[in-house]
Formats: C-alpha cells, structure tokens, sequence
C-alpha cells in the first residue's frame, strides 16, 4: 500500500513540476507583449505614422517612411519570392521523381536554415558591392531568399493534397497539363498557397538582420528600388541602442507597429489554414 | 505534336526555377568561399582557433565569437530544455484539447514577435534584473553579457522547441499508452516510461532545430551581449558572438582583409548551422522510415 | 421476463455487474447491464458492431475513463470489491488486458516488454526472479520457444501474431486475476488467430477470461459462458452450449444466424 501511495505522490509531483515549469515562461513571453504596448502605444498618433523622423531633441516626428519602406521590400520581396516559389512547389509535387527532387527538397531545407545575417552577406556580395551603394532592391533580394522555401514546401503539400482525381478529370477534358496545374490545381490550393505566402511574410517582415548592410535604412521618403530605405525593424534597432529618451520610447512605438503587422499577418494565415482545415 | 509543346515549356520552366533554388543554395556557398578567399588566404585554418580580432593592425582570429556563440547558444539550450519539455508534456498530455489548442498557438504567435522586439525587451527589462543579480554575486554589474544573451535566446527558442515537442508526443500512438495504462501504470509512468521513451529521437531533433536557430540569431543577441571581441574569460563577461560581430563592424569595414574576415565568419557561421540541422533532419528522416 | 434471459453462473464468481451504465458524454453506450461472471472460465462477450462489447469491458479495468467526457454509473464488484470505488491503477493490476491489435512497446526489447508492468511501475526485480517471470510468462503464452534465443532484440520484430502473444504474456507477468481481450484475434491472420483460440483455452486453468468478439465461432469454441449484447443492452447471458442451441431472445438466434452484424 506505501508503494501505491509513493507512486501516486511521485504522479502528483511531476504534475506539478509539469504546470509550474510550463507557466513559468508565460511570464517572460507576455510580458514582452505588455512592455511593448505599455511602452508603445503612448506613442502612437497620425503623426508617428505618417511623418519623417525629426532630429534628436525635437519633439515629435514618426516613423512613416519606415512603414512605406518595410511595405515596400515587403512586395518587392513577394514579387520575386512568390512566382519562383510556387513554379518550385509545383514541380516538387508534379514533376519530382526520385532523385533531383529530393536534392530540391534539401536544398529548401538547408535554405530554410540559412542564418538570416548570412543571407544579408550574400545580399551584399550579389547586389551591393557590384552596385557600388545599398539599395532596398538589394534588402528585397535578400527577404526573398528567406521566403523561398516557406513558400516552395507549403506550395508542395497543398498541390499534393489535391485529389489524383481533379487532374484527371480536367486531363480527361482534353486540358492541357500546364492548364491543369494554372487553371484547376493552383486556384483549389489557392487558401493554402496564399496561407504559406502569408507565413513566409510574417517571417521576414520582422527581420532586421539582412537589412543591416543591403537596404541600410534612409531617414527619407524614398519610392526607389534603387536607393536605401528605412525599415520598421531598422528603426526599431537603431532608436534602441540610441542614447535618447525620446527615440528610444520611438522604438518602442515602432515595435507596436511592427508587432501589429507581423501578429496580423500570422493571424490571417492561421484563420486560413483554419478554414481550410475545417472543410 | 503541336498541342504538346506548351506542356513541355511548362515542365522546363518549373525544371529551371527547381535547379534555380539548387543553384541558389550552392551560389550561397560559392559566394562566403569567394568572399572570404583574402582571409582564408591570410589565415588558413588557424583563423578558427586565433584569438585576437583586431581591426586596426588587421589581426583576425575568429576563436572570440565561436566561444560567444556556442556558450550563448548551449546554455539557452540547457536553460530552455526543462521548460519546453514541460510545455510540450502539458499541451499534449494533460491539457484538455479545448484548451491545448487555443494555447498552443498563442505560443507560436509568440513565437512570431520580430527578434529586434526581444532585443528591446531584453535592453530595457532583462538587464537591469541582470545587473541586480550580478551585484548580489559581486560580478562587475554590466547588465549587459553571456549571461543576458543566453536568457533572450533561451526565451525565444522556447516557444519553438515546446511546439515541436508537442507534436511530436502527439504522434505516439494511443493504443501503446492504454496497453501501458492496462498494466496499471499512473500517468506520470505511462509519459515517463512510455511516450517519452518513443518520440526521444524527434524530441532530440527538435531541439538540435531550436539550437539551430540560437546559433544564428543575430539581433536580440547583439543588442544585449556588449560587443567585445575577446575571448571571454568567465561566464559574466562581456562578449560578441559570430552573427553580433558580422552586424557590428560589416558595414564599418573599410579594409578588404576586415570584409573578408567578417565573411568568413558568416560562412562558418553557415556551416555550423547546416552541421546542427542535417543532423536532426537525418534523425528526422530515420524516424519517419521506423 | 428479461431476467429469464440472464443465467446466475454455479460457482465462484469473480465479476459481480450491478445496474452498470457507461457513457460517452452524456449518450449512454451502455444501459442497466446486470450478470454475474465466473472465475477461472472463459466469458465471451458477442454482439454486433457498435453494440457496446468493447466500452463494456473497458469498464471492468476502468480503461474507459481515459476517454475524455466518459462516465460510468452502477457498481462492478471485482470479489465483492466495487472497483469503482478503489484506485484505477490497482484495479487494472488485478485486471489485465490484450487489445484488438498488438501494441508491444516499440522501444523495449522482447524481455523488456514482458517486464514492462514491473518496469513501468519502477518496481525493481532480481535478476533470477525477472528472468524466471519472463520464461513463465511467455511459457504461458506459448511463446518460450520462438523467442527465447531473441529476447533482446524488440519486440516489433516479431509477427502479427506473435506480438499478440507477446502481449498476453506481458499482460500475464504481473499474474493479474483476469484477462480481458479485446476482439484479441481481429487484427491476426487465421493460423495465428488458431494458436491464441488455443492458448485462450489453456489459460483459463490460472486465470479468468473475459473475451470480446464478433466472431461467433470464436466465442462458440473458446468459451464457456456468452453474454449477448445489442445496442448497449445484456439480451442474454447463459452457458454457451446452451445459448448457442436454444437461444431465449430473438434477437439472440437472429444474431446467432447471421441476420445482422
């Protein structure tokens, strides 16, 4: 019987072991979320939104050309992420036969865990010592090397999870492959496509690593590809290790920015998935 | 024979863009071999365990960063392993699945929230609790170090690291837990003795993913270790790792032998990294034939 | 009326069932089953698919309660003893089980596997006394002599059938007073499926069986009383020779003549 009571005590104990040591860190991690919106959202105001940066000292000024600049590498990396990633995932899933599929499949994979600071090296080399000057285009080239392989794995499992049937049907019809996989296959793997674009959006847009030496950040509006721009986690970076009370409390105004976006975009693609998982 | 043609450009376009990613990755490395060439040149191999980094009479040893990165990395690890295991244990074992779900991805909501956010966290919040623990040890009170670098690292990994280890108990089938229950096992035996046992592999995977990931995280780190590139002494010192280096000094590295050594810490950086993952993708891969 | 269709066993009697509803949240899948079930005799629980054969008997080692949102009511005195009232995990001690497909631990050697009711429990064995339980319950599980120079190697190394084997002898090292099987042969191809019929039958000289299955041959050549059950209900309980001759419900020789199942 002191065996049985033993064991019981010992199954009482490590369950509360287990609740306290996975509560624990609850703490650390919502904390972040209430020093960032305790910290930031005083912060928040059409200007801080819409405005350029003022010097240190002045009161006032905002973060818009950070915003336009993070939506911009934001499309300009989709634009080269998505096309290529999704022809890649169509082939992993409808061509891929035996070996180079595999090594395609490992190359996703090492790609995916490619250090993003590496990758901004790699940015740099390709885009901006050949230039000659940092450029958004360069920070874009770099964010879609780290949407790529998100975006090719996700593309693979949704095309593989459509029935063998559909593509038959539509062959049968006379459609041609390459209709098939554009007409039939791409738009019924539509939610899921877009659900890994959208995860792979959230990934990057929060990256501050690559942009460091390839988009650099611009204190100025700027439209062009070819110029440096200013990113939210740039700034954020950049008014942290500042010295100034009032920049440092604009860092946190641009992390509850930031932190919108990237938790929006995560929450969108969740409810997809979500949608598409309850059909 | 016509009507087949575009079928046949469709195929080679997806064939060429396939290829792309391959020569993506192989360019990837081609390009930190060739950017790092002046330094490899200069240093050989002796560059991995030289000591000194110093810019000004172009000395490079990356021996100070490899030290920040594996202390910092190891020890987040260690610190995270109790607590994610413990998460992944409750999500999957004890939470009720109206609960388990809703948290779980709130976890990896968390899980979201851009490093350079952890970072300010940590600058503002972590290192004054830091600092207050080093004066009770009679540390030198920086706040800043290996030690506030490990606990951001080791609280962003968490969240990952739990997830994985969820799901991973998740796959152990139910009929072995109720044969281990039908013994007259508690839950904490059947867990023990049962579950832990079969998914051990893809827990160690996945936890070779997390360290993966703590070996290139960049900014939370370079925001709280205090950037300074010697090889530190004790556990309290101030130091850099490989990725905080390369984002300090790349863009201030006027010197072409400077770029060169910071590249070629970004391609160790690259291979320790691919070290840690094809590890656990092997152990993964293995897993899945069982 | 209905309780001329339930026979009172002659005899020791081991399970006591009284008024014993179980549920899945809130939808009854058993209703008011009352009977008594012999000791050291073979009880075969027939019915057709969905009737309640399987959440019945995981009852009797309260392994339904694992189930979220189920719930019994009623009492199973186990020697008089209401199991509902004691502890599960002494209970499924003294009530073993083999379920429907083989589940061997799949990280634990053959040896281990036979041991795992001592070693999961962190009960520490002599070497001589772990390896003397080990040969007789494998013995008793006519298993000895197919493993017995592989008793290191895992137990998912083994057939279908011998892994079900291997079960039974796991479930019997921990000498439990009665084995409940599940629908024991349904996953096993016919030649195995023979050797546990076979061993079903010598078992019953050590310990009490109570067996699940759909197969009404099986329960015709393997035991000695057959309760039949039908939407959650006990239609009829009796000797089986006698239930198998001259059934009292009609839906029983229905059953019985394999109008439905």
């Amino acid at each position: 019987m002191s065996r049985l009571f033993y064991r019981k005590l010992k199954d009482r104990l490590a369950l509360a072991a287990i609740v306290l040591l996975a509560f624990l860190p609850a703490f650390p991690l919502f904390h972040i979320l209430y020093g960032i919106l305790k910290q930031g959202l005083s912060v928040l105001s059409w200007e801080f939104l819409t405005h350029l940066p003022k010097p240190p000292g002045e009161p006032g000024g905002g973060v818009g050309n950070a915003i336009l600049g993070t939506l911009m590498l934001a499309v300009m990396a989709s634009g080269m992420a998505v096309p290529v990633g999704v022809l890649c995932g169509v082939y992993l899933s409808e061509y891929a036969r035996g070996k180079f599929g595999e090594v395609v499949r490992v190359a996703a994979d090492v790609l995916q865990g490619v250090p993003s600071i590496v990758l901004g090296i790699v940015a740099y080399l390709w885009v901006v010592k050949p230039m000659g000057h940092f450029s958004a285009f360069s920070g874009a080239v770099a964010l879609a090397v780290m949407m790529l392989p998100v975006i090719v794995r996700s593309t693979e499992e949704i095309l593989k999870m459509i029935p063998e049937t559909l593509r038959e049907a539509s062959l049968a019809l006379g459609v041609n492959y390459w209709r098939t996989v554009l007409k039939v296959l791409i738009p019924t793997g539509m939610v899921g496509i877009t659900t890994g674009i959208l995860l792979s959006l959230a990934r990057i847009m929060g990256e501050t690593a690559p942009l460091l030496f390839t988009a650099f950040g611009n204190p100025f509006w700027n439209l062009n590809p070819l110029q440096p721009v200013e990113a939210l986690p740039l700034t954020v970076f950049k008014y942290a290790i500042s010295p100034y009370e009032e920049w440092i409390l604009q860092a946190w105004g641009a992390s509850v920015v930031l932190t919108l976006m990237v938790l929006g975009l995560n929450l969108i693609s969740r409810f997809l998935a979500w949608r598409l998982g309850g059909r | 024979m016509m009507s087949r043609n575009p079928d046949r450009i469709f195929y080679g376009l997806c064939l060429a863009v396939a290829l792309g990613l391959v020569f993506l990755v192989l360019g990837i490395g081609f390009t930190l071999l060739s950017g790092s060439w002046l330094s490899l040149k200069k240093f050989g191999l002796a560059f991995i365990w030289h000591r000194v980094w110093d810019p000004v009479s172009e000395e490079f040893g990356a021996l100070p960063f490899i030290v920040g990165t594996v202390v910092t990395s190891l020890v987040a690890l260690l610190i995270t392993i109790p607590f994610a295991l413990s998460s992944g244990i409750f999500l999957a074992e004890y939470a009720p699945a109206r609960m388990a779900g809703p948290l779980a991805a709130l976890i990896e909501l968390l899980a979201g929230i851009p490093s350079v956010i952890y970072g300010l966290w940590a600058l503002f919040y972590l290192v004054p609790l830091v600092r207050w623990v080093e004066m009770k040890f009679g540390a030198p009170p920086f706040g800043l170090g290996l030690p506030t670098a490990s606990l951001v690292l080791a609280i962003m990994i968490l969240p990952y690291a739990a997830s994985i280890t969820r799901e991973v108990l998740k796959m152990v089938p139910p009929e072995i837990k109720e044969a281990a229950y039908g013994l007259g096992a508690t839950k904490w035996e059947v867990i023990r003795g049962v579950c832990i046992p079969y998914s051990l592999s893809g827990i160690v995977a996945g936890l070779l993913l997390s360290l993966g990931r703590a070996l290139g995280e960049t900014m939370a780190v370079t925001m709280v270790i205090g950037n300074r590139s010697e090889v530190p002494t004790s556990f309290w010192d101030l130091a850099n790792t490989m990725a905080s280096v390369i984002a300090n000094e790349f863009t201030e590295a006027s010197k072409d032998l400077h770029l060169s050594a910071l590249v070629e810490i970004g391609l160790l950086l690259f291979l320790i990294t691919l070290l840690v993952n094809t590890l656990a993708r092997i152990i993964i891969a293995k897993l899945q034939v069982k | 009326m209905k309780a001329s269709t339930i026979h009172e066993p002659k005899g020791p009697i081991i399970f006591d069932i009284r008024h014993l509803w179980a549920y899945y949240n809130d939808k009854p899948a058993i209703r008011e089953v009352t009977f008594k079930i012999p000791e050291k005799k073979v009880t075969a629980i027939m019915g057709p698919s969905g009737c309640g054969k399987t959440t019945f008997i995981r009852c009797l080692n309260r392994l339904h309660e694992l189930t979220p949102g189920a719930r019994v009511e009623g009492e199973v005195l186990l020697r008089g003893q209401n199991i509902l009232e004691l502890d599960p995990v002494l209970v499924r001690r003294k009530v073993g089980m083999v379920f429907q497909r083989p589940n061997p631990f799949p990280t634990m050697t053959i040896y281990d596997n036979v041991l795992a009711g001592y070693k999961l429990l962190g009960q520490k064995l002599k070497r001589e006394e772990a390896d003397a339980t080990v040969e007789e319950a494998l013995r008793k599980a006519a298993l000895w002599e197919e493993v017995k120079d592989s008793l290191h190697k895992r137990g998912t190394y083994l057939s279908g059938g011998q892994q079900q084997r291997l079960c039974i002898a796991r479930a019997l090292a921990v000498k439990p007073e009665v084995l409940l099987m599940d629908e024991p042969t349904s996953a096993l191809d016919p030649k195995s499926t023979a050797k546990i019929e076979e061993l079903v039958v010598e078992l019953k000289n050590t310990v009490t069986i109570v067996i699940v299955t759909h197969n009404i041959a099986q329960a015709g050549r393997v035991s000695d009383y057959t309760a039949f059950f039908y939407l959650g209900e006990l239609v009829e309980y009796a000797p089986t020779s006698q239930i198998f001759t001259v059934p009292q419900d009609p839906r029983t020789e229905e059953f019985l003549k394999g109008k439905f199942g």
